[in-house]
């Protein structure tokens, strides 16, 4: 039985680990939900995220809260592109097949991981943490890196204002709307093709600030957006589809698992995590608290 | 005989002639074209024909291709057998895995395969003992009796051109109207009394049956198996070779591996940025030309009873 401290610091930087995912889970899901696309960029964006981190936080040497500004514009920049790519090129094949949204986002999968290649070579990034943050905490008798507790505090406060919005607010009912039936929210006046473009700038603005926050804490590498997708993608399927709270509950059950898991199995948290998802979507293949639904 | 007839005949004189040009390149990417096709019409099965998308069928390839190669070289078993078991298990993977998938439609559908095919290749990631994980697993050898490039060559061409026989006498079968008929509208053809997702299991596990195949072949033919293939870029691979020699045609997919094999052996040899090439190809495709070459042709030279 390993030590109760190291357990419950264990099971802390899975509940990092869960923040991020949901950062970039809530992003596809909402994409989802919404436009009904399922979107193998996402992992891209996230990617982009944290490379535009990179440049920016070099670009703002000596700036006061470097970081943070640089996290602001590298996410509003990954968002601006999300919301370009749906104007012009994914507005254009909602009429089509799914086989063609998803294959689009899948040549957006290759085009952006090789531009990445290209501006930024194969090398290995990381960026500092910001200075108020490098510190680290005493929780029991072991250290606990403060900025990764921020994070913990982060995301619920980002999952809450995004349930707000989604529930309390005109736009977020107008959202909610076009999930259900998009033609008659167009007949009532809504100018829904806008609104697409708003729902995918904020998906994209969730996985280029999880990347930015990211950042930090993992080395930026070629490749972190096709790892990325995967887990993002397991979240979702073991919450639920389009489900808002499904994906904060899969971000805390896979980082959990993963976190604890290796403790476990050590060689076999990988296939772990697999096996319950397999599990989910045999009893319930609509998610732990995603709705059956036929499309 | 129908023009379609003479250009198959000629087709299979000009395969059968390659070895001749005794150029390993061309007898290595004959194979190549030859397996992917096979595996490419087998997807096409259930995209083109049946109208499911799978996003995971890498997983049949892959598990054909692990299957053949471990028999062979761990358990000792001959060729025929290993090969045939490669189909068996492919099938019955196929089986279990679509009972789960064809509950759901579309979208759905598509992720639950990609889940699925996730699934199989962490185990085949992480069994080191048994796949060699990502180590792959290596000193495959050829059989016996085709232990040279050119009759392993004509191995795979008779395997392959006996599949796609097989096939297309499926997809002209009665059954295989059912399965367009599934396709063109779901809805309606339970109405007329059809067990819509018995038939969509069965198309499933045939289209398992023979991507297994293609996958036993691949794995003799590299001597080697890497987890890599069962990996979901593997999968939207298939996709996109399928989609570019055009989903509506029987031989569209063999056109569309055949392309993508070639372009990528010349690209790949100039420039290290074919994933960007690929990308923007597939979406140029996918935007002006959504039915692929096949498709593109067939539009612009329509010839009446053109088989779709």
């Amino acid at each position: 039985m390993p030590d109760p401290s190291f357990l419950l610091l264990q099971s802390l930087n899975g509940l990092t680990y869960a923040m991020f995912l949901f950062l970039i889970a809530s992003g596809l899901s909402l994409i989802f939900g919404i436009l009904g696309i399922l979107n193998f960029a996402h992992g891209s964006l996230y990617m982009l995220g944290a490379y535009f981190t990179h440049q920016f936080v070099s670009l703002f040497v000596d700036a006061p809260g470097q970081f943070w500004w640089a996290v602001l514009f590298a996410s509003l920049t990954v968002a601006a592109l999300g919301a370009a790519i749906e104007r012009f090129f994914l507005r254009h094949l909602y009429a089509r097949e799914e086989l063609y949204q998803l294959l689009f986002t899948y040549a957006l999968v290759l085009i952006l991981a090789d531009f990445a290649k290209v501006i930024w070579g194969t090398g290995q990034f990381s960026v500092s943490r910001p200075a108020l943050l490098k510190g680290a905490v005493p929780i029991l008798d072991q250290y606990f890196p403060t900025y990764n507790l921020v994070i913990i505090f982060l995301g619920p406060c980002i999952a809450f204002t995004f349930w707000f919005t989604l529930l309390r607010t005109r736009w977020g009912r107008k959202i909610r709307a076009a999930a259900l039936d998009r033609e008659m929210l167009s007949s009532l006046g809504v100018h829904v093709n806008r609104l697409f473009t708003v729902v995918f700038f904020i998906g994209a603005w969730l996985a280029g600030l999880g990347g930015g926050l990211v950042s930090p804490v993992s080395a930026i590498v070629p490749g972190m957006d096709v790892e990325v997708i995967i887990n993002a993608f397991i979240v979702v399927v073991i919450g639920g589809l389009g489900s808002f709270w499904g994906t904060f509950l899969g971000s805390l059950i896979v980082g959990q698992v993963y976190a604890l898991g290796i403790l476990v199995f050590p060689r076999h948290s990988l296939a772990f995590i697999y096996v319950l998802m397999a599990l989910v979507l045999i009893i319930r293949p609509w998610g732990l608290l995603g709705r059956p639904l036929q499309r | 005989m129908s023009k379609e007839k003479w250009i198959l005949s000629v087709f299979i004189l000009l395969l059968l002639c390659i070895p001749l040009t005794e150029s390993r390149f061309y007898v290595f990417l004959g194979t190549d074209i030859l397996i992917f096709g096979l595996f490419a019409v087998s997807l096409n099965l259930l995209l083109g024909y049946t109208g499911l998308v799978s996003f995971g069928h890498a997983t049949y390839f892959g598990i054909g291709a692990y299957t053949c190669a471990l028999l062979m070289k761990k358990a000792s078993v001959p060729f025929p057998l290993a090969f045939a078991a490669a189909g068996a298990l492919g099938a019955i993977s196929a089986l279990i895995i679509g009972f789960f998938c064809i509950r759901l439609t579309k979208v759905y559908f598509a992720m639950l395969t990609l889940a699925f095919s996730q699934i199989v290749w962490a185990m085949a990631f992480k069994w080191n003992s048994l796949t060699g994980g990502d180590n792959g697993f290596v000193g495959v050898p050829f059989p016996q009796f085709l232990d040279s490039n050119v009759l392993f060559y004509y191995f795979t061409l008779g395997i392959v051109a006996g599949s796609l026989f097989l096939l297309r006498k499926v997809v002209n079968s009665p059954f295989g109207r059912i399965l367009t008929t599934i396709r063109e509208n779901p809805e309606r053809t339970e109405f007329i009394g059809i067990h819509v997702k018995l038939f969509q299991l069965v198309a499933f596990m045939i289209s398992g049956f023979f991507a297994a195949i293609a996958g036993g072949l691949f794995g003799i033919f590299n001597h080697s198996v890497f987890p890599d293939i069962l990996f979901w870029p593997a999968s939207a691979e298939v996709l996109i070779m399928t989609l570019l020699g055009g989903i509506y045609s029987f031989f569209g997919p063999v056109v569309g591996a055949a392309v993508l094999l070639f372009v990528r052996m010349q690209v790949t040899s100039y420039t290290e940025h074919w994933p960007v090439i690929l990308g923007f190809t597939l979406a140029f495709l996918l935007f002006f030309f959504p039915g692929g070459i096949i498709g593109f042709l067939q539009a612009r030279f329509a010839r009446p009873g053109v088989n779709r």
